[in-house]
């Protein structure tokens, strides 16, 4: 799975892939009109820059030769007035053409990222983050070009070329016939160039990635190039990558070198023929000097177009390996399934069982096996066990993160497959060990932006679980901005906002993973004060961590290697002298001090 | 500008090749300016007398001009360009051989992305600067002299009224590049807070499930999303402006020269050769005019490129041989004494060790145990001096080791690190990364006390095998195996293991602990741990808590001491009887 997905990213095959296209295409739909007005709008201004030497044949020609001043003046000006329109037109035609791209882009990006919020925990579990980011990013931000430029700008080359070659014919056939006769050198040497520069191009990245893997990985290992005092040994072998990545860059050089001076001498020999096969027409009277003169001038407005159309080749090549990545994400449908018709419960009162629940994620790998058991609203339970023994897998299992494998687990009497897992979640609260913060403010980070959570009602969670005390003491109190990771604020500040969090959605059955890293004594008084006012009056699973909560505990559940092994409270587990007993000794007895 | 003379070692080391670029500059647009003359003189014959011989010859000496151009043109890039790429690869190389040397503390506050990009984008800038900027304003200011003298011989008040809009054109160019490199940076930043929302929604993501709050998160990332999009439209409206003023203020220079030319035509002033002449001139100007705004805006990046390149050049080595350096000493016994030591990572923060008083006989071991944060790790970090002590002294054999050169100090130590780091290599060269002459027989011979080799004969290619990114995945355990290896290979007379074992199972290291005993005898020994069963059979035991030497002692005697040592080891049985029970 990992390598199939790592090569997932050096895909770059195929420029042109007409099932791509065609779902690319259809995110462009939407805007068809757009496209379309482009376009003609393409046709039109692609017509004004060719229009001009047209022009100024007419001005040597009709009035320079035939000594008509007012002439002149008018053709003057409508030369002018071709140029201001085509720069007008061509302003807008960039800005709408770049306006549709970027809103294609903008749509596109936004159902990939939806799509990714309704993918399973399993997905997420499984799949490096960095590469998710970078197909919500980077993948989407190189069709970009596609959409903008790469759609509607061949139609533009395409048409200006037409258009020169139009007025050319139009002008003198066989002159035309003459100066094009370097076309197709010019043609192939470009596309020969092309490839050449796309080859080395490839060699250039290749030692580049060479160079900077390199760095990158003797900086994160730069202690052990030190302890072993190997900078002069590094040093050669960073010389030779560096060299290596030189070579290609020069040998790059070459292509350029040859290829910008050998366009110029194409056109150049274009001139010469114009001059030496027209100038002899001219001799014979068969050709003014203004259409001599006009052709000049074309000769120069090819190479554009011809240049921009062999680019283009290289933005097909990457959006289509872009657009593959995206659409096998789009495709994924690594999802919890919600039941067609949800049973909907009207008031929850916070019963649950396990029968006979076993789970492993994956195949046959069980990390529960065969968990029944029973909570009864209102009850607080505490699961101990040691590391491995499958207390975070309740978690997962219970909130439909995962699906069990065998067994059911019953929410009031009614499994929970058959019910809205949004509600589910809902009526769940999670707590999770490691505390998630967002950046943004600690409002949005108590309320996470639910619109249905007052202020009075966010102020009094936060009350309630003595969050209050640090965040008023904040220069913006609950308006203070959070850093991503909540970066600012201490362990324990953390803990309590992810209290508040909890208890201000007011959930009827709640799930607190308790952290085990260790905070001061005050801070520890006041979240074991914020949990007992946290676990009143619903139903709680604690996977516990503090002594205080397990001896509160309606029952504590020992699990041992993905198994129930002992269930009682506290005193009846101490003297059965099991694993409970050894726990005790092993987590617990040091916190005797604190209570 | 003052940064960028920093980098004029680096020109003068190419001067000739630099000299000779100029002078291929100069020929390649003799050829250049020489081709529209000939179409001038072609066309006014062609208004006059008509011969067909003299149409044949103009039209050869263009090609003949334009090769005559090519060619040189040609040159220039292999010359200039091609010094810029060998400039880039002197400073790249200097700026490597710097950084290596800096102390580690240098790499713990700044973040490996900092200095990558400094590697990369500022190296690049500057590379860009040296090379196309150089060429283009040499080449910009020659062409533009020669051409100009040469449109004024034509028609002066001609020229003069076609060459009123080109400044406009360097000076827009300037002025638009100068705000699309600042939109654009805006549009960079949008585009991290993108990734930053996307990241660490992917990250949370179990909190957004948890609490149903997707429709949510997707209406904030669409909220982003638009913003970019509005950042980016925003640089559209700029960068469109782009292509319509190049239209329009060179378009604009030949509808001068196209009016105000043929009327001097039309009062006979002047030849139609001549407009064309003009017309073409103008045309060959245009890039130059361009490049030279463009040329500005380089220079300014490079200049800010360089000013954060030579901060760099200006850090410290910190740790390295000085005037206090004893070079006669070329050997290590192993005897440690660390005299009143305190250290702290910065300045401000807080003390990590504190007056730590102790001495590691040669030949003996010693064990370290202690919480996460007691100092361990800082402690055995000052022994090759990684970092160096903020007060008092370690000796090594009596000699501070400040005057013992770095090279014989380190290469006497075998530090195996916490964070097991192996490059994606081969395992022989990353096994016999310390050696100097490394040879198999010793490397496998290491490999063997390490318990590594049983591993490394299951893989594919042996000692061949490449491992890391490009190659097959260790596992923890086998990392931890193969840094001690590597660590073993350079024969150190100092063995230090920083929690080298946490991934190793329990049996094979038991074994590698028996192995070492053997290879121990005559060397000196430092065992960070959390496991009791690694560090009981130490010669001495410390505890190690917030810095300061808590207990120390034999295995028994700290266990009758009942202090910090006896409670991991009791708790330790109770784990071990724990996972005993099915």
């Amino acid at each position: 799975m990992a390598q199939d997905t790592k090569s997932d990213d050096e895909i770059l095959g195929k420029a042109y892939d007409a099932k791509l296209m065609k779902r690319l295409l259809g995110y462009v739909k939407p805007y068809k009109k757009y496209v379309i007005a482009a376009i003609v709008l393409n046709i039109i201004v692609a017509a004004l820059g060719p229009l001009r030497p047209y022009l100024t044949k007419i001005a040597v020609d009709d009035y320079i030769v035939n000594s008509d001043f007012n002439g002149l003046f008018y053709i003057t000006l409508a030369l002018f007035g071709s140029l201001v329109f085509q720069s007008v037109m061509q302003y807008f035609l960039t800005y709408y053409t770049q306006y549709l791209g970027q809103k294609t882009i903008y749509d596109l990006r936004v159902k990939l990222f939806s799509h990714t919020q309704r993918l399973a925990a399993k997905f997420f579990d499984k799949t490096p983050i960095g590469r998710i980011v970078t197909r919500v990013t980077n993948d989407i931000e190189s069709l970009n070009e596609l959409f903008s430029s790469g759609i509607v700008m061949v139609f533009s080359d395409v048409f200006i070329i037409l258009w020169i070659l139009g007025f050319m014919f139009f002008l003198d056939w066989r002159l035309s016939l003459v100066s094009l006769s370097v076309l197709p050198i010019l043609i192939y040497g470009t596309f020969l160039f092309r490839k050449k520069v796309r080859e080395s191009y490839r060699d250039v990245r290749f030692h580049l990635a060479r160079l900077n893997s390199y760095m990158q990985e003797h900086v994160t290992g730069i202690s052990v190039v030190q302890i072993f005092h190997k900078q002069k040994d590094e040093m050669k072998n960073f010389s030779s990558i560096n060299q290596d990545h030189t070579t290609a860059n020069i040998n790059s050089i070459f292509y350029y070198a040859i290829f910008y001076p050998a366009v110029e001498l194409i056109s150049s020999a274009a001139i010469s023929l114009i001059i030496w096969y027209g100038g002899g027409e001219i001799i014979q009277q068969n050709l003014s000097l203004g259409v001599l003169f006009a052709f000049i001038q074309y000769t120069e407005m090819f190479f554009r177009p011809i240049r921009d159309l062999s680019e283009k080749y290289n933005i097909m090549q990457t959006a289509m390996a872009s657009s593959e990545r995206i659409f096998k994400l789009l495709d994924n449908d690594t999802v919890i399934k919600n039941p067609d018709n949800p049973v909907l419960l009207n008031s929850v009162k916070g019963k649950i069982e396990f029968k006979d629940v076993s789970f492993a994620y994956n195949e046959e790998d069980y990390v529960l096996k065969n968990i029944s058991l029973q909570i009864n609203p209102g009850e607080t339970v505490a699961i101990v066990g040691a590391t491995g023994a499958g207390k975070t897998s309740i978690i997962n299992i219970l909130t439909r993160f995962y699906d069990i494998s065998k067994g059911k687990i019953c929410l009031d009497g009614i499994n929970i497959q058959s019910l809205d897992k949004r509600k589910l979640r809902k009526y769940i609260s999670v707590v999770l060990q490691d505390v998630f913060l967002f950046s943004g403010t600690i409002r949005s980070n108590i309320t996470m932006n639910n619109p249905d959570i007052s202020d009075d009602k966010m102020m009094e969670a936060a009350k309630l679980v003595g969050a209050d005390r640090f965040i008023n003491n904040l220069p913006l109190k609950y308006d203070e901005p959070v850093k991503e990771r909540g970066a600012t604020l201490s362990v324990g500040q953390k803990q309590l906002i992810s209290f508040a969090r909890a208890l201000a959605y007011n959930p009827q059955i709640l799930i607190l993973d308790e952290a085990t890293s260790s905070v001061d004594t005050e801070t520890e008084i006041l979240i074991q004060r914020a949990i007992e006012k946290l676990l009143v009056g619903r139903t709680a699973i604690v996977i516990a961590h503090r002594l205080s909560t397990i001896q509160n505990a309606d029952k504590i559940i020992v699990m041992h290697k993905g198994e129930i092994k002992e269930i009682g409270n506290h005193q009846e587990l101490l003297t059965k002298k099991g694993i409970y007993y050894k726990l005790y000794q092993l987590q617990y007895k040091d916190q005797e001090v604190i209570v | 500008m003052t940064n960028l003379f920093t980098l004029k070692k680096y020109f003068l080391r190419y001067k000739w090749k630099i000299v000779l670029g100029i002078i291929f500059i100069l020929l390649s647009n003799a050829g250049t300016v020489y081709v529209p003359l000939i179409i001038k003189d072609s066309i006014n014959e062609l208004q006059s007398t008509l011969h067909q011989e003299s149409i044949t010859r103009y039209a050869i000496l263009i090609i003949v001009a334009s090769l005559f151009s090519g060619i040189f043109r040609f040159l220039i890039r292999q010359t200039i360009i091609v010094v810029s790429r060998e400039i880039e690869y002197d400073l790249r190389g200097d700026f490597w051989s710097h950084i290596q040397q800096l102390p580690l503390r240098y790499f713990q506050n700044t973040a490996t992305g900092n200095i990558m990009a400094h590697a990369t984008n500022d190296i690049n800038a500057v590379r860009m600067f040296i090379g196309p900027a150089v060429m283009y304003s040499i080449d910009t200011i020659i062409r533009l002299v020669i051409v100009v003298v040469i449109m004024v011989t034509i028609s002066p008040i001609v020229t003069l009224y076609a060459l009123l809009p080109l400044p406009l054109l360097s000076i827009l160019v300037y002025f638009v590049g100068k705000k699309i490199h600042e939109r654009f940076t805006l549009i960079q930043e949008k585009f991290s807070e993108l990734t930053t929302k996307a990241q660490e929604n992917f990250s949370g993501i179990r909190v957004v499930k948890s609490y149903v709050r997707e429709e949510n998160e997707i209406d904030s990332f669409k909220v982003l999303s638009k913003e970019y999009l509005q950042k980016n439209m925003h640089l559209v409206k700029l960068q469109a402006l782009f292509q319509p003023i190049l239209f329009l203020v060179t378009g604009l220079s030949v509808i001068i020269v196209m009016w105000s030319g043929g009327v001097s035509v039309i009062e006979k002033e002047l030849l139609l050769g001549d407009i064309t002449a003009l017309i073409i001139y103008l045309g060959i100007l245009t890039w130059p005019m361009i490049a030279f705004g463009w040329v500005v805006n380089i220079i300014q990046q490079a200049e800010a490129s360089m000013k954060r390149l030579n901060k760099i050049f200006n850090e410290p080595y910190d740790i390295e041989d000085t005037a206090d350096t004893n070079n006669t000493i070329d050997k290590i016994k192993g005897e440690i004494t660390f005299k009143n030591v305190s250290f702290r990572y910065n300045p401000n923060s807080p003390e990590i060790l504190e007056k730590i008083d102790l001495t590691i006989p040669s030949g003996t071991s010693l064990a370290i145990m202690g919480h996460t944060g007691s100092g361990k790790t800082s402690f055995v970090n000052l022994i090759p001096r990684l970092y160096d002590v903020t007060d008092g002294e370690i000796l090594i054999d009596g000699h501070s080791i400040k005057t013992i050169p770095l090279s014989v100090l380190r290469n006497n130590i075998g530090l195996v690190q916490q964070e097991t780091f192996l490059f994606s290599d081969s395992l022989l060269n990353n096994l016999g990364y310390g050696m100097r002459d490394p040879d198999k027989e010793n490397i496998l011979k290491a490999a063997r006390i390490a318990q590594f080799d049983k591993d490394v004969k299951e893989f594919p290619n042996q000692y061949e095998t490449i491992i890391g990114e490009r190659g097959i995945t260790l596992s923890g355990g086998q990392k931890q195996r193969a840094t001690l290896t590597r660590a073993l290979a350079i024969d150190p007379q100092i063995l230090i293991l920083d929690d080298s074992f946490s991934a190793v199972d329990t049996n094979t290291e038991e074994e590698i602990l028996r192995n070492l005993k053997s290879f121990m005898k005559e060397r000196t020994s430092i065992i960070i741990s959390h496991r009791v069963s690694t560090v009981k059979d130490a010669d001495k035991i410390i505890v190690l808590d917030k810095g300061k030497i808590a207990e120390a002692g034999s295995h028994n005697e700290l266990i009758t001491l009942n202090g910090i040592y006896a409670d991991i080891y009791y708790k330790q049985l109770l784990e071990k009887e724990l996972e005993e029970i099915n």
